[in-house]
């Protein structure tokens, strides 16, 4: 039963509340760094990273932070591991950290981290706080890679840095800003259709 | 048809123009600008602007089905879009692209934000961006009037006096052949004497208003005579409109029912600052030519401009 309970808290983040398609969450990595199926994947990984150890301390702490400087203290955890993630990525996948530059570093002001932290670890014991991030980091890492995947074939018909089509020619306007928000939106329209369809 | 476009303020007496009607006499009005092109760059172009056309209404019906709406193809607004996106595109682009520019249009642009009515953007000129941002090789590849498409791809005029800042005898044209259309250009925009006549057609039907169009024209005109590349006040007004795409982009698709500010005030700031953007883009932007993104850019001001320019209500101060 509490194995169950478990599962439905790391479920939860990868459908039902999937933080870019549902809650609409973490829109600026997701919109920025979805240009390639790697990158999308090197975010997701650094971000799931950062939100299950952030949501680890942070629930472990609750009951010491005091309500008034809670949000700083959240600060400060987070910005912690971000930082361990920055200089475990320029040490040992440079290539990534190039790629994904500012994005990295920017990964403190995340909002899926911060409202995590606020509307669940903030609340709830260890356990369930890490799964809970292990869930969202999950649906964060699989939606963006689903982004990156139409970007990444449509605009330079790759996948994974592979050329897959040879007469094909890219509309480069997908590997653009305009084609991010443009794959956000027809995904976010599917998702909505799909939550409309079950109930 | 029932349902009828409101797109006046108070008072609300109206003549019975439908929807259809007016898309249809747009329709004729465009006409003699898409003969003129076929008669410069050949077949080719009635085969983009057919394509154009029947890639609109099959993306529309389609859309339609999906949203459970009825169909409404007689309206002709999906006609109209795709001929407009024809217009847009240089007459030597392959022939898939009309097909992806028209569905981007009415799928995306039209369709996704509610259908005909409720669409932010003009969508024949959004399909022509998009196609622009995607493949700007193809869409700025030109050819020559009377050329077959294997043809050395040649500049247009405003490519030319971007790169050189000459005169327009430089580039080997006169005013007139402009306004003829000889010149390289997109199918439906080189021939001004044409969309004079359909524009002049859409004046004396009352479907359109002068106020755009000539503040776009007056103000591009004025901006591009003052700050010109060659020196203060010595910039070639007559050239300035008569080549791109500003003839066409003025009065068929700025005056966009839909996109367009609602009060006569409101079309004064919305043609002026269209005019404005453009003179902007081409002087110092990194596109020889703006039209096109100075009328969407316009068109995200819409809904401010009306509401700056809310008529008084009578008997209120």
């Amino acid at each position: 039963m509490k194995l169950y309970a478990l599962f439905k808290e790391f479920s939860k983040g990868i459908f039902k509340e999937n933080p870019i398609f549902v809650i609409v969450l973490g829109l600026c990595p997701a919109l920025a760094v979805s240009t390639s199926l790697e990158n999308a994947l090197g975010m997701g990984v650094a971000a799931t990273f950062v939100l299950v150890f952030s949501n680890l301390i942070i629930s472990a702490i609750r009951k010491k932070v005091p309500n008034k400087i809670r949000i700083p203290c959240f600060i400060v955890v987070i910005a912690s591991f971000v930082t361990i993630v920055e200089l475990l990525i320029a040490a040992y996948v440079p290539l990534l950290q190039k790629q994904l530059g500012i994005f990295i570093p920017l990964i403190v002001v995340n909002c899926i981290i911060m409202g995590r932290a606020e509307a669940f670890a903030s609340r709830n014991k260890v356990l369930p706080s890490i799964f809970d991030g292990l869930g969202m980091g999950a649906g964060f890492t699989l939606a963006l890679s689903l982004v990156a995947l139409i970007r990444e074939v449509l605009g330079s018909g790759k996948i994974f840095g592979h050329l897959i089509f040879k007469e094909f020619n890219p509309a480069s306007i997908m590997v653009l800003p305009p084609g991010a928000l443009l794959t956000m939106g027809v995904l976010i329209a599917v998702a909505n259709l799909i939550k409309q369809k079950r109930k | 048809m029932t349902d009828k476009l409101i797109v006046s303020t108070s008072p609300h007496l109206h003549k019975k123009e439908s929807v259809s009607w007016i898309m249809w006499m747009v329709f004729i009005a465009l006409l003699p600008s898409g003969l003129a092109g076929i008669y410069y760059f050949g077949l080719r172009a009635l085969w983009l602007i057919l394509i154009s056309i029947l890639a609109a209404v099959v993306t529309e019906c389609v859309c339609l089905l999906l949203r459970r709406k009825k169909i409404t193809l007689l309206d002709g607004s999906a006609v109209v879009t795709g001929l407009l996106l024809a217009y847009n595109l240089s007459p030597a682009v392959p022939f898939w692209m009309p097909v992806v520019g028209s569905f981007f249009a009415i799928a995306i642009v039209k369709q996704a934000f509610g259908g005909l009515g409720r669409n932010i953007f003009n969508p024949a000129l959004c399909g022509r961006v998009f196609l622009l941002l995607s493949w700007p090789k193809l869409m700025t590849g030109f050819i020559k009037p009377f050329s077959n498409v294997d043809a050395v791809t040649s500049a247009t005029p405003l490519v030319l006096f971007k790169e050189s800042a000459a005169n327009v005898y430089n580039i080997g044209l006169t005013y007139w052949d402009l306004f003829l259309g000889r010149r390289s250009g997109c199918l439906g925009e080189v021939a001004i004497f044409a969309l004079i006549i359909g524009a002049a057609f859409l004046l004396v039907f009352k479907i359109i208003s002068w106020h755009i169009p000539l503040t776009y024209a007056v103000t591009l005109g004025l901006f591009s005579w003052l700050f010109s590349a060659s020196g203060f006040a010595r910039g070639d007004v007559l050239f300035s409109i008569l080549s791109g795409g500003v003839i066409l982009g003025a009065f068929f698709m700025a005056t966009d029912y839909v996109t367009c500010p609602l009060t006569r005030k409101g079309q004064l700031i919305f043609g002026a600052s269209c005019g404005l953007l453009t003179f902007l883009i081409r002087r110092w932007g990194g596109y020889p030519e703006g039209v096109s993104f100075s009328i969407l850019i316009m068109n995200a001001f819409v809904p401010l401009i009306d509401r700056f320019t809310r008529p008084r209500v009578y008997g209120k101060k």
